[in-house]
């Protein structure tokens, strides 16, 4: 029985181990530039707890193979322990735990601690029960004001926004169902939801954020590919929760600019 | 697998145990608290009562621990106007009815003699056996009602909080009107709800002394709705400094 | 008779039998309603969770089954429940995790076992307050009854996730089943939590008052230890869960607004404004997080205690155990803010739960060390209970390697809601913690009824589940990292996730066989207690308390006789011991180390 716990132990950790290595399902490849950074963290951390994983499943096969009672009267270690090693296992394992974390700090403060850079593109994402829409401010840099008693999810676009059209700042804010960035700028994402909790999810870009009702949330990100990237909804919000997604366009900087005026355009 | 036995320990459990078998070994941790008789003795049923109390009051604590914390969120949170898309506060601060001070008197001249009435009725329980030591005669014991009395102005106190919960309505402040409305409703009723608890504990141990039940049961019934009730009345305090300052 | 301690004589027991007959305050009872349905005696309340946590447990397993199916097969029709349609598969997830947490994993181990055994492990004749455990194992039932009562009234069971979100769940438009469903749902877990609360009193009072002479604390058996600590976690966080709920049901149904700002569903206002949804996770998660420990500690108490008996060998430090189980107990209610790095709380408070996070890895670290070291230098007999307790060890190690993942907001950022959360926590709570369950059924089941399982059963139950349970749950990591979404009823709409069907396809079917597996289970414990091979009182050779009085114990526990504790509870193996264990009631060995 030992034995055979230990062929299957040692069996499950390699089929699993070499799944991890061989990348079989992976991360998607990176699109943006927090993403080198990021998945470099995962890889020390994959690689560390990788190690450990192999080597405490490895040492728990081999030790219930090679301590089986062979029924001889061999007596056992009697031992109720060793301080020792406690305190070194304890304190190498915290070591681990925390330098591994605190070496992740840094990313997290770069993406996180600081607001979006001045001169970032602008795009509200508002999340509904079950869409994405997106709002840049237009040639003048602000965002119209908005009113809940105006939503209209049927028409589609700025009614589904509640825009209030009488703000004279809604005037060049230009809506759509589809978001379009250019490349290598940073994109400030202000996020904000209808009504429930929905979380704007881009795989490629390393961007997930939750998208809460009555909090507009500032966050950011930087393409540096262009394509055609999937938006999922990452936080459960009803019944259409699985096919709530959109597209993110990452275009040249031409193209995004012929886009967003050939869409001013349409609004006169 | 085993070259013995294995019922040896059992069938003679008296010699497992380590001691001579001939008197039943004393119990439990240390304080030699079970008799011949083997029931646990007063000493040992009170502290047990006690600390259960104690650990029953843990939860009651978190849970306005909890609602405390949520009123301080509440209180300082700004929340997105979908209109302007700025953050507002909406905190309103709930003009208190003058007639929470008087439940709070009350409430407070009913802890005094729930204290009254524990005394009362643990003098009984310590000099119920003394009743039968001829020549010494009986405890005198105050005959003043301390229990009914805290009954009585228990259910006073319920029925002031209703009345000011009508106030509250009277003034135009229901339970969802305003945050701070709904946490007044929130903190009261579940105070009362609790309070209400305690009432039931000494309904129930007042009924017991009318039929002549156990003393020492009744002794311990109140003894521990005595120290919930000061818990009560000492909560009660701060919710009312809590809604009436931290506003 | 052989063997003994102390000699083998005889002794009339009539002698004190009378002056110890009323020794149980409450005295064995009679009739079959006093005896079996409102029973005072813990260890009749005991099974009686355990049973309930058994029919609990096969629903929820149904639930799961039928969730596979819809994932992989979305337009299939079911005989009987015909289409499953989104909301339904919804639904499905909600009850599915709410029945398994609250009414399996957190009563099994406790409630059931830990009702059981905790008296008689400290040498007690019963809890200290049996009227109200009594009352908390029905106060719990009548919650099962109100949760499964959702399934059936107008709009069904809610969608909300066992995590029930505000506004989703705080509002009663947002979805099919977020009606009357959701209401009984939040009164069913509110019920749940006085229950638990009942029974964590009894719990800590027992442990605290009631331990027989010579029964320290440092002498307590480690599964006493972890019992106790989940009886603390549970006493300072169901209160906080009741909190939140009570919250929640003023805002669906008197219109106040604690959770819900100023939104529109479906276009109309609900006249909701200025609530935080943020309010029901902090309060959620500040009881939830604690949960998982609720959950686990029970069955890293019952590992310890398995592999120092199978191993013949003592606990590799217990003291460092009993600091470990404190450890996770303490620094388990400062980490809930892992479970919302994404949700618009502060980046900096996140850093600070992620750093508490990565602490609380190290007393699990130092509990898996030691179960190593245990076995290390032992002769182990591979029993049912061994198997499952070295399955256990196995498992936690996966689940817990998975941790330092999420633990960390960069990685958290990609993994956040994610098949790879379901990976984690599965492992850990929904094979780890359920193996901790196996194996006590396996070890106490002679104690229980009086008769041994069947090891070839058993053997069969233990590589279905070991096997079928990591195919089921391992790959759910890979589709994580792939950026499979959590709580999708279909892959159908998103053109990536085609491509990880086949791999959902996989643990669909490794879940039909693991899920058949159990069947042999239930056979087995059902055959074994009219037909199982009658057991002796210490089948296992074991040193704790319960393996010293008859089996199954008497009305008292002990038969009017009350222990007396020498020994620790892991002295296997003591070098120059007549045999290689010594009871704890037997005479004090030398003080080793």
């Amino acid at each position: 029985m030992g034995l055979v716990l230990l062929a299957v132990i040692w069996l499950i950790t390699f089929i699993s181990t070499y799944f991890f290595i061989a990348k079989t399902w992976w991360l998607p490849v990176g699109a943006s530039a927090a993403a080198a950074g990021i998945d470099h963290h995962f890889t020390t951390t994959f690689i560390l707890m990788g190690i450990v994983f192999v080597a405490a499943q490895v040492a728990l096969g081999y030790l219930v193979w090679s301590f089986r009672d062979r029924g001889n009267p061999a007596k056992v270690s009697y031992s109720h322990g060793n301080t020792t090693l406690e305190i070194v296992w304890t304190v190498l394992t915290t070591i681990l735990f925390v330098g591994l974390n605190l070496t992740s700090s840094s990313i997290w403060a770069s993406e996180r601690f600081r607001p979006a850079a001045a001169d970032s593109v602008q795009v509200e994402v508002t999340g509904m029960q079950f869409a994405w829409y997106f709002r840049y401010p237009g040639p003048d840099g602000k965002f119209g004001a908005t009113n809940p008693e105006l939503e209209d999810a049927s028409a589609g676009g700025e009614a589904a926004l509640g825009l209030d059209t009488k703000d004279p700042a809604s005037k060049d804010d230009v809506v759509s169902g589809v978001m379009v960035v250019p490349v290598n700028r940073e994109i400030e994402v202000i996020l904000r939801a209808h009504d429930v909790i929905h979380s704007f999810f881009i795989p490629q870009m390393r961007f997930k954020q939750d998208a809460v009702p009555g909090l507009a949330i500032h966050m950011h990100f930087t393409p540096i590919q262009t394509g055609e990237y999937e938006i999922l909804c990452a936080e459960l919000c009803g019944l259409g929760h699985y096919k709530m997604h959109g597209i993110v366009r990452v275009v040249t900087p031409e193209e995004f600019d012929k886009w967003l005026a050939a869409r001013e355009a349409e609004k006169l | 697998m085993a070259s013995f036995s294995t019922t040896a320990t059992v069938t003679d459990p008296r010699v497992a145990l380590g001691d001579d078998g001939i008197l039943p070994p004393a119990l439990a941790g240390g304080s030699g608290d079970r008799p011949d008789s083997g029931l646990p003795d007063y000493a040992t049923r009170l502290r047990r009562a006690r600390l259960g109390l104690l650990v029953a009051l843990t939860p009651v604590l978190m849970l306005f621990v909890s609602f405390t914390s949520a009123y301080v969120v509440r209180q300082g949170l700004p929340s997105l106007d979908p209109r302007t898309a700025t953050l507002v506060r909406d905190w309103i601060p709930v003009t208190l009815p003058k007639l929470l001070l008087i439940n709070t008197g009350v409430l407070v001249l009913s802890s005094v003699f729930m204290e009254l009435a524990r005394r009362q009725i643990r003098g009984e329980a310590v000099f119920a056996s003394a009743d039968s030591i001829p020549g010494v005669p009986p405890a005198s014991e105050s005959r003043i009602p301390w229990l009914p009395m805290t009954l009585v102005l228990g259910i006073i106190f319920l029925f002031g909080q209703w009345m000011a919960w009508r106030q509250l309505a009277a003034s135009g402040f229901y339970v969802a009107t305003t945050p701070s409305s709904s946490f007044v409703y929130l903190l009261t009723g579940t105070h009362a709800v609790h309070l209400l608890g305690g009432v039931l504990a000494l309904l129930g141990a007042g009924v017991a002394s009318l039929l002549g039940l156990s003393l020492t049961r009744r002794s311990i019934v109140v003894d521990v709705t005595a120290w919930y009730w000061h818990f009560m009345a000492g909560l009660w305090v701060y919710i009312l400094c809590l809604l009436e300052f931290a506003s | 008779m052989a063997g003994g301690t102390g000699g083998g004589e005889t002794i009339t027991m009539s002698t004190h039998e009378s002056a110890v007959q009323a020794a149980h305050a409450h005295g064995a009872p009679q009739g079959f309603i006093r005896k079996w349905v409102f029973s005072l005696d813990h260890k009749v309340i005991g099974l009686q969770y355990y049973f309930l946590a058994l029919v609990a447990v096969f629903v929820g397993m149904f639930l799961s089954l039928l969730m596979r199916i819809h994932l992989i097969w979305p337009t299939v029709a079911l005989p009987l429940l015909g289409d499953i349609k989104p909301e339904t598969y919804l639904t499905l997830v909600t009850m599915h995790g709410t029945i398994m947490v609250f009414f399996v994993l957190t009563t099994a181990p406790q409630g059931g076992f830990g009702n059981y055994f905790l008296p008689i492990q400290i040498g007690a004749p019963d809890m200290a307050f049996p009227v109200l455990n009594m009352l908390s194992f029905w106060t719990t039932l009548v919650g099962f009854i109100v949760m499964i009562a959702a399934f059936f009234v107008a709009g069904g069971a809610p969608l909300h996730g066992w995590t029930g979100y505000a506004p989703l769940s705080a509002v009663q438009s947002t979805g099919p089943g977020e009606g009357l469903g959701a209401d009984l749902w939040i009164i069913s877990i509110a019920i749940f939590c006085i229950g638990a609360l009942m029974g964590a009193l009894n719990f800590i009072t027992t442990t605290l008052d009631m331990r027989a002479k010579g029964m320290t604390m440092m002498r307590m058996p480690l599964t006493v230890w972890a019992w106790f600590v989940t009886a603390i976690l549970g006493l300072l966080a169901f209160g906080v869960l009741l909190s939140a709920g009570i919250l929640l049901l003023m805002d669906r149904n008197l219109g106040t607004s604690f959770y819900v700002p100023l939104i529109t569903v479906n276009g109309q206002l609900t006249g909701h404004k200025g609530g935080s949804p943020l309010l029901w996770q902090h309060l959620f998660w500040f009881f939830g997080h604690p949960e998982v420990y609720i959950a686990i500690l029970p069955a890293m108490g019952l590992a310890s205690q398995l592999l120092s008996v199978f191993s013949r060998k003592p606990i590799f430090g217990y003291k460092a155990m009993v600091y470990a189980i404190l450890g996770i107990g303490f620094l388990g209610f400062m980490v809930w803010g892992h479970h919302m790095f994404m949700s618009g709380m502060s980046p900096y408070t996140a850093f600070a739960f992620s750093i508490m996070t990565m602490g609380i890895g190290v007393p699990s670290a130092i509990k898996t060390f030691n179960w190593l070291g245990t076995i290390w230098g032992g002769r182990i007999r591979f029993d049912s209970p061994m198997l499952f307790a070295i399955g256990f060890v196995s498992l936690f190690v996966s689940g817990g390697i998975s941790g330092p993942f999420l633990a960390q907001p960069v990685l958290d950022i990609q993994l956040h809601d994610t098949y790879f959360v379901p990976g984690h926590f599965h492992l850990i709570m929904g094979v780890a913690s359920i193996f901790g369950i196996f194996a006590a059924t396996y070890y106490w089941f002679p104690k229980m009824f009086g008769r041994m399982m069947n090891e070839s059963l058993a053997r069969w139950h233990f590589w279905f589940s070991f096997i079928g349970t990591y195919a089921i749950f391992m790959p759910m990591h890979y589709l994580g990292m792939a950026g499979m979404p959590r709580r999708y009823s279909q892959m159908t709409e998103v053109g990536y996730l085609h491509d990880l069907i086949p791999l959902q396809k996989f643990i669909t079917y490794a879940a039909f066989i693991t899920i058949a597996g159990q069947l042999i289970f239930l056979v087995n414990l059902f055959w074994s207690m009219f037909k199982g091979k009658k057991a002796v009182d210490n089948p296992w050779e074991a040193t704790t308390l319960e393996w010293t009085t008859a089996t199954p114990p008497p009305h008292d526990n002990f038969g009017g006789h009350t222990p007396v504790v020498h020994n620790g509870p892991y002295e296997y193996g003591v070098p120059g011991a007549p045999r290689d264990y010594v009871m704890q009631t037997d005479p004090e060995i030398e003080p080793a180390h």
